[in-house]
């Protein structure tokens, strides 16, 4: 872990402009992200979780402060292809099969049609969706749907993931299931993941490290590193080590939400 | 889809039944005048006491005289049937006696507003989508052009048909199939236009946010997301246009001079008082818009099977 860090932010901040006034979204965040590293923001709505996020992809640009994905500006990392996005939605094109939606992003970036093929059937057996390129999004299941849009972001060479909600919308069962798989993913790919969640036990299972926030402003109130070990069957949940991070997660929502 | 032609019978028929109910009550007068002159016992029996009364007095007063106004030659309301046979013979017996194309069949009229009706779909439809694409990716084009194009649809096309064909002739151009096609693209244009900017608008913000994520050109991003996301759109209007189109192009052949077409079909039947061929060529023109829509909306099933989203 001596190399630079994937993502570092220094003293980040973002007020948006709205008709209400003023929303401090971001204040003063500052946390470097190592590669190989599975970080999660957790925290109750608006505290600014996923506009990390966003300030990261450059979907959203920061009024103070500094951020740099690789050692530089989130502009230029997303024109370096630097790391994949998963939304909260899958996103598929209803009219591009499976196969097709996953392609997008290589066509876009110019891959030639053979090299294409060969990472569509790869991330596709990743996610364990082999048996599915002709079918259309309508025709899978939620969860399906959204281990689709893992492997598009997986289908080419960014060594970051960033996740906002993958799970959000999906039932328990399917989302203990997602999340298993995810580790695995992680565990074969090393990439370095960011991943934004409202559920403790889903962050505590996942992360090496948890980032807790609160909002009003948006700001991280709590960082913990998580002792358990990479290999993580789902019955850790179980575990006091494990319970004993989700209470210290939970402590840490509570204390910024001393308002209420 | 067996259902929806059960539907769609069952309208024609109340249409067609309702439509025979209203004949008696519209030719009771002219039939009650022909049977005086012919003699016979009508009550009141003069045409001027007969102008006071209310049609259903007429009608009750002479029951065995209310057959006559389902036979009249000239009458003012048709019977569906009085229209079929006229249309048939002005289409079909026409063409079995390889006379299809002569003036007074209206398979030739017919075509002659389909083919200017075809020119003015293209038309509208390439000005409503080229509008579209700069209304969505323009916001000056979205504030100014949006509010003429919504001013446009208000100004009547009966008023606008004469002057465009009256300046194209200033302009020196031979023939009605220009001025036609934009009459007609006037009308088309619109729909096509409304349709295209919501659809070519209908992608979800995350959906733009993604293709930012690739770094994906503009071009990229209006054709991989925008056109595919727009294709329904697309077709819901183009059923809407090819109607607009078709009634643009009708207007069009309105207007005094012209002497092809369905349009001209019905003004000359006004001037010479044949109902019947106004009739005939209402119904070719509504068989037409039927067919139109109809060719569409089976591209429409076609197209959205292919692209997985039917």
């Amino acid at each position: 872990m001596g190399s630079a860090p994937a993502i570092s932010a220094r003293n980040l901040d973002l007020v948006f402009q709205t008709r209400d006034g003023p929303v401090h979204a971001l204040s003063d965040i500052s946390l470097d992200i190592h590669r190989g590293e599975f970080v999660s923001f957790i925290g109750p709505s608006g505290c600014g979780k996923t506009t990390f996020l966003r300030v990261v992809a450059d979907l959203e640009q920061p009024t103070g402060g500094s951020v740099t994905v690789n050692g530089v500006s989130p502009a230029e990392a997303r024109r370096a292809r630097a790391y994949g996005y998963v939304f909260q939605a899958a996103g598929l094109y209803p009219w591009r099969s499976i196969a097709g939606n996953v392609r997008l992003p290589l066509e876009i970036m110019g891959y030639s049609r053979a090299e294409q093929a060969e990472r569509v059937a790869r991330v596709l057996e990743l996610v364990e969706l082999t048996g599915f390129e002709k079918k259309f999004p309508w025709q899978l299941s939620g969860g399906m749907q959204q281990r689709a849009s893992i492997a598009r972001a997986l289908a080419f060479d960014a060594d970051i993931l960033l996740m906002d909600e993958p799970f959000g919308a999906l039932d328990e069962i399917v989302r203990d299931r997602l999340n298993e798989e995810l580790l695995r993913l992680w565990e074969k790919t090393g990439k370095t993941i960011g991943f934004v969640t409202h559920s403790i036990p889903e962050a505590v299972y996942l992360s090496t490290r948890i980032v807790v926030m609160s909002p009003r402003p948006g700001r991280v109130t709590d960082v913990i590193d998580s002792p358990l070990p990479r290999e993580r069957p789902l019955e850790i949940r179980d575990s006091p080590e494990f319970l004993k991070v989700a209470h210290r997660v939970r402590e840490g929502l509570r204390a910024g939400h001393s308002y209420d | 889809m067996r259902g929806s032609l059960v539907q769609v019978l069952t309208v024609l028929a109340a249409i067609v039944g309702l439509w025979y109910l209203a004949v008696a009550p519209m030719n009771i007068r002219v039939a009650l005048d022909l049977a005086e002159r012919s003699g016979a016992q009508v009550v009141p029996a003069t045409a001027a006491e007969r102008q006071a009364r209310p049609a259903w007095q007429l009608m009750l007063a002479n029951p065995g005289l209310i057959a006559q106004a389902y036979r009249l030659d000239r009458p003012r309301l048709p019977t569906p049937d009085q229209v079929g046979r006229e249309l048939w013979k002005t289409t079909g017996r026409m063409a079995l006696r390889g006379r299809a194309w002569s003036k007074r069949s209206l398979i030739y009229h017919g075509w002659v507003t389909l083919r200017s009706t075809f020119w003015g779909f293209l038309l509208g439809t390439a000005a409503g989508i080229l509008i579209a694409v700069a209304i969505v990716y323009s916001r000056v084009a979205d504030m100014s052009l949006m509010p003429w194009a919504i001013i446009s649809q208000t100004v009547p096309i009966v008023a606008l048909a004469p002057m465009i064909i009256v300046v194209s002739a200033q302009l020196g151009i031979q023939g009605r199939a220009l001025p036609k096609a934009i009459i007609s693209a006037y009308l088309c244009y619109f729909p096509v236009l409304v349709g295209m900017v919501k659809g070519l608008r209908s992608p979800a913000p995350s959906q733009l946010d993604l293709l930012r994520t690739y770094d994906a050109t503009g071009l990229q991003s209006f054709f991989k997301l925008r056109v595919p996301a727009s294709i329904p759109y697309l077709f819901t209007s183009l059923k809407v246009g090819i109607a607009a189109a078709l009634v643009g192009t009708i207007v069009g052949e309105l207007p005094t001079g012209a002497i092809s077409g369905l349009g001209a079909r019905i003004l000359i039947g006004d001037q010479f008082g044949t109902p019947l061929a106004i009739w005939a060529a209402l119904a070719a023109a509504a068989i037409l818009a039927g067919g139109l829509v109809t060719v569409l909306d089976i591209a429409q099933r076609l197209t959205l099977r292919r692209m997985g989203m039917a």
